[in-house]
């Protein structure tokens, strides 16, 4: 039973990685590719640590299981943020079907 | 292969090799800087997921602390090169 529960959360986090490396080659412009990444293979990481919890369960793994997911979710969309307000201060365009720009608009409004 | 673990291991190893050929295809080919830096990410995660497929695979559970140095560094690395960027365009 456990191993069937490990080998679903393996084959879940491995899809997941799966679309954030099909991001990353399909989508047009940085934003969106950054869109992909981020989430995509943050939960992917999250799922392989939760295999690693079910399949060898101790306390100290558990521990460090918790740690890493704890920084994964608390600063990838930090760092994710500072690289797009950098690539939208770097003057990078995007890409045509975009709608709409609030960081440019409240920059015209002051 | 033939038991249920055994190919979730080997299609995950897949996956993530996979992740790396496309990683390394948006670094080379990625029209801008920014481009190129969240490459960082994509690698970084497909190589923790190759560090906890190895601790299912074979039972290491001290291999978790690598996960978490990478998880930090990358943070690292990208908010350094943030600031790098940024400083570089409020200079000119």
């Amino acid at each position: 039973m456990t191993e069937w529960i490990v080998s679903i959360l393996i084959i879940l986090g491995s899809l997941f990685m799966l679309v954030a490396a099909l991001g990353i080659v399909r989508l047009h412009d940085v934003y969106m590719r950054m869109h992909a990444i981020t989430k995509a293979s943050s939960l992917s990481i999250v799922l392989f640590l939760l295999a690693v919890v079910v399949h060898q369960f101790s306390w100290g793994t558990l521990f460090g299981a918790f740690l890493v997911m704890l920084f994964i979710i608390a600063t990838t969309p930090v760092a994710s943020h500072m690289i797009a307000m950098v690539s939208h201060m770097m003057g990078i365009p995007m890409s045509k079907g975009a709608v709409i720009d609030e960081l440019a608009e409240k920059q015209e409004e002051g | 292969m033939n038991t249920p673990l055994g190919f979730a291991l080997h299609f995950a190893l897949v996956c993530l090799s996979l992740a790396y050929f496309a990683a390394l295809f948006r670094l080379l080919k990625g029209p801008t800087i920014p481009d190129r830096i969240i490459v960082i990410d994509l690698v970084a995660s497909a190589t923790m997921g190759i560090i906890l497929v190895f601790i299912v695979a074979t039972g290491k559970t001290i291999y978790i602390n690598v996960a978490l140095v990478i998880a930090l560094i990358v943070f690292m690395g990208n908010v350094a090169f943030a600031k790098y960027l940024k400083k570089t365009v409020e200079n000119d």
